[in-house]
Parts: C-alpha cells; sequence; structure tokens
C-alpha cells in the first residue's frame, strides 16, 4: 500500500528511495526541499495523511546537515510515513507549514530554540519557548556539551560521591567479563 | 431553565479583523498568571490570561519549568542507561515511555519479544491507564469544587499502586519493561489480588457517578464549555480521548493494533458533544473499559513462559544505523517515540510525541478566549495534559 503511494508521487516530486526497514506500516522518504510543501499538500489532500505526528530534527554534524524529519499518519490505511528533508546546518532555515497544519507553530518554535533552526513566518516563532534567559548556542545540537555546561554551572555538593553506573551493572550482570 | 448571559454592553468592540486591540493602559484589560502554582492547573505550568472582567479575551501558554532535557540527555547514555530518563517523562503514566523506547530499540536492534512479556506489557500499560484515569477524573472534580472525588479516587489509585509494587517492586517509575521483555513474572495469587482491587475501584467509581456525573452543578458547568469543533483535530493534532469525545473514534489500540490487543474484545467509548462532559465521560467509561481489559488479560494470560528475549551485553551493545517511530494509545491519546541510530552504543536522537504537546500549546491558546476566568481550570484538566511530555 505505501508502495503504491510512493509510486504515485516519486518521479512528480523527485523522492528518495523508499526505506521500509524498521516496522510494517512505517516508511521514510528522503526529500527535496523545493517539494515540501507540494508533497505535504498532496500527502494530506489527497493519500489522506491528514494527521501530523511530529516535526523534529537530527543533528547530523558530520556531514554538517540538519535532518527535518516530518512524520504523516493515514488513520485509514494505517499508515506512518516520515519525509526526511536535509538542511545545510550553517544555514538553517527551514519553510514554516504552519498554513498546513496549525499545531506545526509549536514545534517550529521548538526548533528554533533548541536547534536554532530558523523558520520565517512561522507564529511566534522567536519567542522563548522552553527555555528562559538563554544566551548558550542551541542546545539540542550536538556540539552542545551538556556535561561540561553542568560542571560550569552547577557546583557539586561537599561530600557527594558518585559512582559509575556502568561499572556497577557490569558487577551485577557481567561479573565474569 | 436559568440561563446566564453576560452583559458585555461595556465591553470593548472589537476590530473590524474581528480581533480585540488590547491594549492594557487603558485599564480595560488584566493580566493574570494562572499557574505554575495553582490547583487547577495541570502540572507545573502556567497560563497567561489577558481578561475583560471576569471573561478571558487571551491565554498563551507558558512551559519550562520542569524541563531538563530528557531527550538531549540520552544521547550521552547507552540504551540501557536512558531507562531511569524515560519513564520520568510522564509521572502518573510512566510505563508508556518504557513501552515505547524499548520497543523502538527492539525495532531497530531486531528483537523479538516473547508472548508471554507481551501480556505483561499490555497488562502493565492498562494498570497505569487506570491510574492516569483516576488523576484526570479526580483532577476533573477538583477544578470544579468537587474535592472529595479527588481524594477517592487517589485511594483507588493507591491500592493500584499497591499491585504495581508487587508486580514491579515500585510503586511509580517501575523499570519493569525492558528492550527484550519483561523483569519477572506474574507474582502467585496476583489475579485474585487484582479483582479485589478492580472491585474496590468499582464501588468507588460507583460513588462518583452519583457524586459528581450526576450533579447538577457539575453538569450545568461542563456542558456546551470548552467547545471543541471536530474540524480542529486534525489540523490541532487531537488525538485520544479528546478526539472520541467529538465523535471520532481514534485509538491507536484499534487503529494500529500492538502488542496483545487484537486478541482483547472491547469498544471504544465514544461522545459527540465535544464539550468538557464528553471529555470527562469518554475518560469515565474508558476506565470500565480499561477495568474489562485488565480482567481479560489476567484471564487468558499465559500459563508460562519466557519473560526475556536474549539480549547482548548491554554495556557494549551497538545497534545499527535506522530509525523508526513506536506508538501506543495512552490514557492522554497518541504517544509515540521517535528513535534514530547511527551504529553507535548512544541513541543518536530521541523525539517523544506526547499528547499534551499539541493539546496543551496550540489548541489550549485557541480554545481560552472567550471562556469565564473560573472555566480555565476545568478547561485545562478536561484536555488532561501532563506538562513534561511538551518539555522533554
Amino acid at each position: 500500500m505505501m508502495q503504491a503511494i510512493y509510486d504515485r508521487l516519486k518521479d512528480r516530486f523527485q523522492l528518495g528511495a523508499l526505506d521500509v526497514r524498521s516496522r510494517k506500516g512505517l516508511a521514510f522518504v528522503d526529500l527535496r526541499r523545493e517539494f515540501l510543501r507540494p508533497v505535504l499538500t498532496e500527502l494530506r489532500d489527497v493519500e489522506g495523511f491528514t494527521h501530523l505526528i511530529l516535526l523534529t530534527a537530527v543533528d547530523w554534524i558530520e556531514d554538517e546537515r540538519f535532518q527535518l524529519t516530518y512524520l504523516l499518519n493515514n488513520r485509514q490505511k494505517n499508515l506512518d510515513l516520515g519525509l526526511r528533508l536535509r538542511l545545510d546546518r550553517n544555514l538553517a532555515i527551514g519553510e514554516t507549514i504552519h498554513d498546513l497544519w496549525p499545531t506545526a507553530a509549536t514545534y517550529q518554535r521548538e526548533l528554533r530554540e533548541m536547534f536554532g533552526i530558523a523558520f520565517p513566518g512561522s507564529p511566534r516563532v522567536d519567542e522563548e519557548f522552553i527555555l528562559e534567559g538563554w544566551t548558550d548556542m542551541p542546545p539540542y545540537r550536538r556540539d552542545f556539551d551538556t556535561l561540561a555546561y553542568s560542571q560550569q554551572t552547577h557546583a557539586d555538593r561537599e561530600g557527594r560521591e558518585t559512582s559509575d553506573p556502568r561499572e556497577f551493572m557490569k558487577q551485577i550482570l557481567y561479573p565474569k567479563d | 431553565m436559568f440561563s446566564f448571559q453576560p452583559d458585555r454592553s461595556q465591553y470593548p468592540a472589537p476590530g473590524p479583523d474581528g480581533k480585540l486591540e488590547i491594549d492594557l493602559e487603558t485599564g480595560q484589560y488584566l493580566k493574570l498568571w494562572q499557574g505554575p502554582n495553582h490547583p487547577g492547573m495541570t502540572g507545573n505550568m502556567s497560563v497567561e490570561l489577558t481578561v475583560c472582567g471576569d471573561e478571558v479575551v487571551e491565554g498563551k501558554t507558558h512551559v519550562g519549568y520542569l524541563h531538563r532535557g530528557f531527550e538531549k540527555l540520552m544521547e550521552r547514555r547507552s540504551f540501557i542507561q536512558c531507562f531511569p530518563i524515560v519513564c520520568r517523562i510522564c509521572v502518573p503514566e510512566p510505563d508508556f515511555n518504557e513501552y515505547c523506547y524499548a520497543a523502538a530499540v527492539e525495532n531497530l536492534a531486531g528483537i523479538e519479544v516473547p508472548e508471554y512479556a507481551n501480556w505483561m506489557r499490555t497488562l502493565i500499560l492498562e494498570m497505569g491507564r487506570f491510574n492516569s484515569y483516576m488523576m484526570a477524573i479526580g483532577g476533573m472534580s477538583g477544578a470544579l469544587g468537587l474535592g472529595v472525588v479527588g481524594q477517592w479516587l487517589t485511594y483507588v489509585r493507591d491500592i493500584m499502586l499497591d499491585r504495581f509494587e508487587e508486580l514491579t517492586g515500585a510503586r511509580i517509575y517501575h523499570m519493569f519493561i525492558l528492550p527484550g521483555g519483561v523483569r519477572g513474572h506474574l507474582p502467585e495469587g496476583f489475579k485474585d489480588r487484582m479483582e479485589e482491587v478492580l472491585k474496590t475501584a468499582e464501588r468507588y467509581l460507583a460513588d462518583v457517578d452519583k457524586v459528581m456525573f450526576s450533579n447538577a452543578v457539575y453538569k450545568r458547568r461542563t456542558k456546551g464549555v470548552g467547545y471543541i469543533d471536530p474540524k480542529l483535530f486534525e489540523p490541532y493534532g487531537v488525538t485520544g480521548p479528546n478526539a472520541r469525545a467529538g465523535g471520532v473514534a481514534k485509538d491507536v489500540r484499534k487503529d494500529a493494533p500492538y502488542l496483545v490487543y487484537d486478541q482483547l474484545d472491547f469498544e471504544v467509548p465514544t461522545e459527540t458533544a465535544s464539550d468538557i462532559w464528553a471529555r470527562t465521560n469518554v475518560r469515565r467509561r474508558d476506565i470500565d473499559v480499561s477495568i474489562d481489559l485488565i480482567r481479560q488479560i489476567l484471564k487468558k494470560f499465559p500459563k508460562g513462559g519466557e519473560v526475556m528475549a536474549e539480549i547482548p551485553n548491554v554495556l557494549h551493545w551497538k545497534i545499527p544505523r535506522g530509525e523508526t517511530y513506536i506508538k501506543g494509545e495512552s490514557s492522554r491519546g497518541e504517544y509515540g517515540y521517535y528513535l534514530v541510530t547511527d551504529g553507535s552504543g548512544y541513541p543518536r536522537r530521541v523525539n517523544v510525541r506526547g499528547p499534551s504537546y499539541t493539546h496543551a500549546m496550540a489548541l489550549l491558546e485557541l480554545l481560552i478566549p472567550g471562556t469565564n476566568i473560573s472555566d480555565v481550570a476545568a478547561l485545562m484538566v478536561s484536555l488532561h495534559t501532563y506538562p513534561p511530555e511538551i518539555e522533554r
């Protein structure tokens, strides 16, 4: 069923290969930026993918790109489809889709704050969402070091002892290793 | 019948675009913060209300009070070390996080879960749903001044927590569902003790029906209030009981059966009014479904079997590059985990899709204008939101 939908769209929108390796009823496909809006519109209005499950980003820092994942659901056919869009990590500007799904504005506001991906025209996109008075780099980028931040920002309580959970697990689970 | 019609003759008129021009300097408007510390709040979040008289003209949701960066923290922990984190993303119903995360790891690692573990997982999830609804109905009663119902249901939740403790060793964060299966078998005599809990719950729920759902004040304050147009369900990502209250029988247990739900006999309750009454009533009826499902599960429970599949050494566990999305029906709607792996021993990216994310942000802000200040709490609770799912 997913293959038939893909076949209808792939040539018109120059889609990448259909990735169905994970589970039944779920597929991912790469998408070119200029086709984002027409593909989303077609999937929503023609193919029955009316539910935007989520919109999020993955930081592939080694490739200097962000991956935006638009996950859609067709409830009648029990299909989930993830569209993957590459963004240049150094020029992270996405296209807003709040006019297609108003709830996308919330996701885009979060991506702006946490990954530093801009979505021009998205409502209240520059307003603080979760963080308050944050001046460091967007914290969900891979190069933001949570451990270093924690050590610089907070001091350990005097007399505090820590033990490595991995060492503990090794003793309990794999004593012979 | 008495009908309240607010006098708005002194209220500012909207502009040509139908929107109010809010100028606090005129003295006609007032900013009022509801939360983050407020008995009518659904957890640690706040709504910045702009009011004119006792009517709310604008509401902006503010979250972040609980943000600990769960998703980011997981990126520097091995797959097994993420478990103490994931359950904390939803306090009242933590097991969904364990299930979705474990199932996502299993999916990408190619692990087949034993049948016994699937039954156990389904039992755990229904017990969690039951408890979450206890808090939801109790919260709704509290938001409208019926404090005693909240106390009764807190007791019922507590005796279900006893069963959780017996089964998992913990009351709130169980960490019982792990990649490959679950941590243990059903204890001897568990079925009988669970039956006692369910019978006690039914007695209390019969009282709740009388005191709350048959209460004239409760009906007056919830019927016709907080209406969500079903046309908004898809644009605003509305799922679960909030959609079912508007006549759309969305339920992942039926739409995309997982675990052993395809072997269980149940109907998804729906209503049509799509108001606060309907949303609460759907949850009330879903409690009965959950009770019935727990009985069915225990009746059909396998006599024995493996609880865990064989998994690699979790301290050196590397999962091939891939991505997946695993979902289930929590008490609040579609709950899902988007997991991306890169071949290393750590998740590349974990994104949690909690239903509160869509319900409490854009949707709530859309619903608030036009409500009375005293109804905001009931409106919020009727959406059944848990802030940690938003902030992750």
